[in-house]
């Protein structure tokens, strides 16, 4: 799938639920689905810095893509991050540096955060584009 | 008074958000506002607005007398002796830093000791650091015991020739505990050592008797006693307030001003420099009415009690959940708790979509927070407005919350 009919699946899958509680029940599913985190590598310098609840990334450059693995210890923010990984992971530095991101906003994520979380979105959306800019 | 008709006369209560009834259980950090504050406000806005002290025209007249009515009304409320011991600031976090500053100023030199709780909020932890930092001096920390009350009994130890002031809360913002606070005073004084006492959370569910509690500050802010925000309060004793130096320069708290030397306004003055918040510190006089109208009415007690008996019941009999501080029988509308295997973020934002509004994570309380070996936790905090269907309500949509999560 090319990073635009990934992205557009899920603006699809998002606009399925009306409610938010609903919304929030599929990225705690995409949270409870995110592959094991090895424990080593839970290290201050892949700790997303911003969150209220820890968020540890990690990337990984094989044959000129980025493969993203992350963890959290708060269930929702996993799945924002298993939702963007999962969008981003896969693709060249340079891709991922062009994109806008904008499918964020168009799934309401931004705007249904508190504060405190959306800032934490943010980090983890600057963080991302900060690994792909440095290739 | 009826409930809903205490409800009436908050209107923000009526709001839905996400298309449901707002339920509001995060009153320890700010309380909502009864028709009369806003109105209060309204008026001091809209037709009494001039600056206060200075001027000898009608609306400044009427300006300063709205403010210093509001002294007179804290004195009375706080049971203080005398109306200069009341300073006005702009919450309690300016009051405890204007004792810091100036107390400091005057009798904390290096290699002093000042002595803090270890479950303090952040407000009554950092000015005395920065204090601490200025003077040289040593920051000793007070501990709890295993369920979270003060561990009074090591005060003693704690104490020292060079121990110069003591800050304690009167109530705990995390823990809901009542601490100790005449016999911390009772201790100190033997020793010659004042107490400040943080009183933003205590002020809001007890009576207050500054001279009861022989207390030597008393701090507490108005928005969590459901005045204006940016009001807040520091009572002080006299024998203090003369002998320490002015926290800020400038317009107010001087008597004489020439290149020679300026000499300072008498109490309380000195203590207020600049033009004061004089639209909304009067605001203080309808929520103080509030307060003391709900603690005379024997319906209100009745609702809060039956609430906080079946929040402590639902919360403690759940094995999933660990309740913090809390003591059984108590009268204190106030819970934090933990979910076991459940971040209090994600249980908070899933709340927020049902309608609740709850604080989560450290509470300003970080020291606090290491010490009970959590990362955060969430709260719920009670207030006259709130219902026992409300509570209800709460309770069920945490289970909902948590069969979510887990």
């Amino acid at each position: 799938m090319t990073l635009e009919e990934k992205k557009q699946q899920i603006i699809e899958d998002f606009s399925a639920y009306d409610e938010w509680l609903d919304k929030y029940e599929y990225l705690i599913e995409l949270g409870k689905s995110l592959e094991a985190f090895p424990e080593e590598k839970k290290t201050e310098d892949r700790l997303i810095k911003g969150c209220q609840s820890r968020v540890w990334l990690d990337a990984q450059l094989r044959e000129g893509k980025l493969y993203f693995t992350a963890d959290s210890d708060a269930i929702i923010t996993k799945g924002i991050i298993s939702l963007l990984i999962g969008v981003y992971s896969g693709r060249t530095p340079e891709e991922i540096a062009a994109d806008d991101f904008g499918f964020v906003a168009e799934i309401g994520l931004k705007e249904n955060l508190s504060p405190t979380r959306a800032g934490g979105l943010a980090s983890m959306i600057e963080t991302i584009k900060k690994i792909a800019a440095n290739g | 008074m009826s409930i809903d008709q205490i409800r009436a006369q908050f209107p923000i209560l009526s709001t839905r958000v996400y298309g449901k009834p707002l339920v509001y259980l995060d009153n320890a950090a700010s309380a909502q506002r009864p028709q009369a504050v806003v109105n209060a406000y309204d008026e001091l806005v809209l037709s009494k607005n001039a600056n206060i002290h200075r001027a000898v025209h009608a609306l400044s007249e009427q300006a300063t007398k709205a403010y210093e009515d509001a002294r007179d009304a804290v004195k009375l409320f706080l049971h203080a002796s005398a109306r200069e011991e009341i300073i006005f600031t702009s919450g309690a976090t300016a009051a405890i830093n204007l004792v810091a500053f100036s107390f400091g100023e005057a009798f904390v030199h290096e290699g002093d000791e000042i002595i803090v709780s270890v479950a303090e909020h952040h407000s009554n932890i950092v000015p005395w650091q920065m204090l601490c930092e200025r003077k040289k001096a040593v920051l000793k920390v007070l501990d709890i015991r295993e369920n979270g009350e003060l561990a009074v009994e090591s005060l003693e130890n704690l104490i020292s020739e060079r121990t110069k002031i003591i800050a304690i809360s009167h109530i705990s913002n995390v823990l809901g505990l009542v601490n100790p606070v005449r016999e911390i005073v009772t201790i100190s004084h033997k020793h010659g050592i004042p107490v400040v006492v943080d009183g933003s959370q205590g002020v809001v569910h007890e009576p207050v008797d500054v001279q009861d509690l022989d207390c030597d500050f008393y701090a507490f802010s108005g928005h969590k006693l459901y005045a204006a925000t940016g009001t807040g309060v520091l009572y002080g004793k006299r024998k203090w307030l003369d002998a320490m130096p002015p926290y800020m320069g400038g317009g107010e708290m001087i008597q004489t001003v020439s290149f020679a030397g300026t000499t300072y306004a008498p109490l309380p003055e000195k203590f207020e420099a600049g033009t004061q918040n004089f639209n909304a510190v009067p605001t203080l006089v309808p929520a103080i009415d509030f307060v003391n109208a709900c603690r005379q009415d024997n319906e209100v007690a009745a609702e809060q009690q039956a609430i906080v008996d079946y929040v402590y019941d639902a919360l403690t009999s759940d094995e999933r959940i660990t309740l913090y501080g809390v003591p059984r029988g108590t009268k204190f509308p106030l819970f934090s708790f933990a979910v076991k295997g459940v971040h209090h973020e994600d249980l908070a934002l899933i709340m927020d979509k049902m309608g609740i509004a709850l604080r989560s994570g450290q509470m300003c309380a970080e020291p606090l927070m290491d010490r009970l070996g959590v990362t955060g936790l969430l709260r719920a905090s009670f207030a006259p407005y709130n219902t026992l269907e409300e509570a209800k309500y709460f309770i069920s949509c945490l289970n909902k919350a948590i069969d979510m999560l887990l």
